[in-house]
């Protein structure tokens, strides 16, 4: 694995609502990337804010040193997005024209919107935002695939795999495998395996 | 086997409160107890999941204060012992913390707060590090995961060399903050509680556990805190990274300092910028303090919320020579940095481009315009009730009580999740404008049902959840019954401690290690005050505000309504769905409804939508948690529900 360590630093921001598994996700790659020898430094935000609220956990990925726990702004090198206008909001704080966008394409309407008070962008428009504020970005059918699979939540495992899928970082199925063993049962771990071997899917 | 027990020389990935519990272990740590909040209940979570492999003694108190008396018991015993909680808590421990440092410690005691910079999950920024100060205790402020863990181990063997409390302060961004942390040894044995107390009454190791005679006692704590400092003042915890001679001197501690070397590192001005990250911040070593001073042009101080450190180097520095008084001092309190509020690299580095006059490196423009306009398409996303939350069916009861009534009645609000009703006001249907600390709804509500004769008559209401109602409400109930307070005192009973992740309290059958405990209940407790108790299902509607409605009817007396039904995230609800619930698209009559949308607009449950083309309501079925309200409240019955627990004959 050593011999695949990557030199240069990497931020990468997960971002979603309270409930899409934004914080476990964020663990699981974080755990991965420990076992490969990297500093990861993860900066999370929960407690109140995940009462139907924006959830972001900040990634950084270094060879040697702990990072601040919030990345600077215009510095995230990848967005996950667990839901579209989430990604959206983190990319116009965080990205930079060399950004890589990754975003499932379901939304989860804030009140404002289901009210009336707010609109939301149609994924036509948030798409051509993603495209403009990043070097490449790509949307995919992560929740579908998850309720396919008869749990929404498994969303966030198909990410990991879409992720994988990417090449952007040195992860790939067996180290998800050998991170979720950490704590899963053994069906549980073929659930998640499945959900992930499903966001690779996605991705071909 | 927990990831808290891994061998020593292990690399894992820990979030900050487990190096803190991992900390504790390897201290062998024997008691732990605490009152849950955020950001700081994983450190309590994490040490009951080892509590039988490691012989530690682990509860979840009633509150903060009989937490720290727990852990002091312990401690007077010759036991090492830990108390937990957040900045509130130190309120609440306040009064036992004042008392205690003045009779001082035998073993090893922590006292851990973990604070909210920014109030991400709080309605305050308190600062518990002037408790430090006023109380002459020591002060640690871990900088990074490693240091949680090692910095929390090293807390208990000063604790113990100087006889008194060591306090260490987190913050959420290391608390709930994940990084890379090398393990140490977990001793072998645990040791035996003894409590001696036969020797003479200034013999602390022997004598009795009291802060008399008090001016004798004071002195010799001043004297302990003395040999705290010359620890202080060669601790490797503090460190020094830079030149020799830096033209700017960042001196801080904690999260701040991973800020700091950031915006260091984001401006290039590594050569001419040094930092002096402190983790003993109270007292401060004067002597480290001094060398450092001397040998800068300018200085920062950089931290978060009060300019605590400021104040103590500048303290320092007002004693010194002539030359280092005399030098520029830059933080919170000339405006250099934001005087409330978290801080991040953008900031800190924003202060000392301010002060070196050096220009971060900005985005193109042309980037930068898009990025803004990208971020006006998008819509805030406000905090709300889960769907499936029992507490919108509870204020939707309650607000339709106060409107039936008609005499402009409120509710005094109270610490949980249903915080929110008063956060953002349309969540609780704009019924409750007051909220301060844990218990504080119920004292307010005692205080404001006297105030009739003065011309304030109207309904009285208050709220607390079931924790808090051990935590704190009780004897401001008390207070109301004794003194004829007529308040509708209602319990939003959500069958655990919610908010912080269902940590169990004193009304559950199970302690913080999962063993079978006696419950203490809440209806019996407010039946033997003498008040009026009903119970009600806030999902039944129509009782609930039956209930409600005769309650805001009878004056003179305090009447309780325990509103019971579990939350929708708890272990045992989450993922189950009691009722599948659809929108009949025949009888939904959307905007010519005349209830103003009612569903959508009102009653504004995530999991019930509006489906803009086709102007009906529609069920988002990834979000709906199946509680089946929404089909009581539409006029034309157009939600439906379909009990899923009754199988299909």
């Amino acid at each position: 694995m050593k011999k695949r360590m990557q030199k240069t630093e990497k931020n990468v921001i997960l971002t979603g609502v309270g409930g899409q598994g934004n914080v476990l996700a964020s663990r699981a790659l974080a755990g991965m990337l420990v076992d490969a020898g990297y500093v990861v430094t993860i900066g999370e935000t929960f407690g109140m804010s995940q009462r139907g609220g924006s959830v972001m956990s900040h990634l950084r990925i270094s060879p040697d040193e702990v990072k601040s726990p919030q990345i600077p702004k215009g510095r995230a090198d990848i967005v996950i997005g667990l839901e579209p206008v989430e990604a959206l909001r983190v990319l116009a704080v965080y990205g930079n024209p060399s950004t890589v966008v990754l975003s499932n394409n379901r939304p989860v309407y804030p009140i404002g919107v289901i009210t009336g008070e707010l609109s939301y962008p149609s994924m036509e428009v948030i798409r051509a935002e993603f495209q403009r504020l990043s070097a490449s970005s790509r949307m995919i059918d992560a929740t579908g695939a998850a309720l396919e699979m008869g749990n929404p939540v498994l969303s966030n495992v198909i990410m990991i795999g879409a992720l994988a899928q990417t090449g952007l970082l040195p992860i790939d199925r067996k180290m998800f495998e050998k991170e979720m063993n950490k704590t899963l049962s053994a069906d549980k771990l073929a659930v998640n395996l499945k959900a992930f071997d499903a966001g690779v899917a996605l991705m071909k | 086997m927990s990831k808290l027990l891994v061998p020593a020389s292990s690399k894992i990935l820990f979030l900050g409160n487990e190096a803190i519990a991992r900390g504790a272990l390897e201290a062998g740590v024997s008691v732990a107890a605490a009152y849950p909040g955020t950001p700081s209940s994983e450190v309590i979570e994490s040490l009951a999941s080892v509590a039988r492999e490691r012989n530690v003694y682990v509860e979840w108190s009633v509150n903060e204060k009989v937490a720290l008396e727990v852990a002091a018991a312990a401690s007077f015993a010759g036991l090492r012992s830990i108390a937990v909680m957040k900045q509130n808590g130190v309120n609440v421990a306040s009064d036992f913390l004042l008392h205690l440092t003045a009779s001082g410690t035998r073993g090893g005691l922590v006292l851990v707060s973990c604070e909210d910079p920014g109030a991400l999950s709080s309605v305050n920024e308190g600062e518990s590090r002037y408790f430090a100060r006023m109380l002459e205790i020591p002060l640690l402020e871990p900088a990074d995961f490693q240091e949680a863990k090692d910095l929390t181990k090293w807390a208990f063997e000063l604790s113990e060399g100087i006889g008194n409390v060591v306090m260490l302060r987190s913050v959420t961004r290391m608390s709930h903050a994940s990084g890379n942390v090398l393990c140490g040894k977990l001793p072998a044995r645990s040791r035996r509680a003894a409590f001696r107390y036969d020797g003479p009454i200034m013999d602390s190791q022997a004598g009795p556990m009291i802060s008399t005679p008090v001016v004798a006692k004071h002195l010799l704590h001043q004297d302990k805190l003395q040999d705290a400092v010359a620890l202080f003042e060669k601790s490797p915890f503090n460190r020094y990274t830079g030149p020799a001679r830096p033209d700017l001197l960042i001196v801080t501690a904690s999260a701040c300092s991973l800020y700091a070397r950031e915006a260091v590192e984001m401006l290039a001005v590594e050569k001419r910028v040094g930092i002096l990250k402190l983790a003993t911040t109270w007292p401060l070593p004067p002597k480290l303090l001094t060398r450092h001073l001397q040998a800068a042009k300018k200085i920062l101080i950089v931290e978060e919320v009060l300019p605590f450190l400021e104040e103590s180097v500048k303290i320092l520095a007002a004693g010194l020579s002539a030359d280092i008084r005399k030098k520029p001092y830059f933080g919170k309190l000339d405006g250099t940095l934001p005087q409330a509020g978290e801080l991040n690299p953008d900031v800190v580095a924003a202060a000392i481009g301010k002060i070196l006059k050096v220009k971060l490196q900005k985005l193109p423009a042309s980037y930068a315009a898009e990025a803004a306009k990208a971020a006006a398409l998008v819509p805030v996303r406000e905090q709300t009730f889960c769907a499936g939350c029992p507490h919108r069916a509870s204020f939707w009861n309650i607000h339709n009580a106060i409107a039936l009534d008609g005499r402009d009645g409120f509710v005094c609000g109270d610490i949980g999740c249903y915080s929110m009703a008063a956060l953002s006001p349309a969540t609780g249907y704009s019924t409750m404008p007051t909220l301060h600390s844990m218990g504080s709804g119920t004292g307010l509500a005692s205080g404001f049902a006297k105030l009739a004769p003065f011309g304030l008559d109207k309904p009285i209401l208050t709220v607390c959840g079931d924790s808090t109602f051990y935590h704190a409400v009780i004897p401001a109930l008390i207070n109301a019954q004794h003194n004829r307070a007529d308040i509708t005192f209602i319990v939003l009973d959500n069958a655990g401690t919610a908010m912080t992740g269902f940590q169990p309290h004193p009304g559950l059958p199970v302690s913080a290690v999962k063993e079978t405990v006696p419950a203490v209940d809440i209806e019996a407790i407010c039946r033997a005050i003498g008040a009026e108790v009903e119970v009600s299902n806030p999902f039944d509607l129509d009782r609930t505000g039956k209930i409600l409605t005769r309650f805001l009817s009878e004056k003179g007396r305090l009447k309780v309504l325990i509103l019971r039904q579990a939350c929708a995230l708890s272990p045992e609800k989450k993922g189950k769905k009691r009722f599948e619930v659809a929108v009949d698209e025949t009888l939904c009559v959307g905007e010519a409804c005349g209830c103003n949308r009612l569903c959508t607009r009102i009653f504004r449950c995530p999991g019930l939508t509006w489906d803009r083309t086709k102007k009906k309501a529609v069920i988002d079925e990834v979000i709906c948690a199946g509680c089946g309200v929404c089909a009581l409240i539409c006029p034309q019955k157009a939600i439906v529900k379909t009990d899923l627990s009754v199988s299909p004959s």
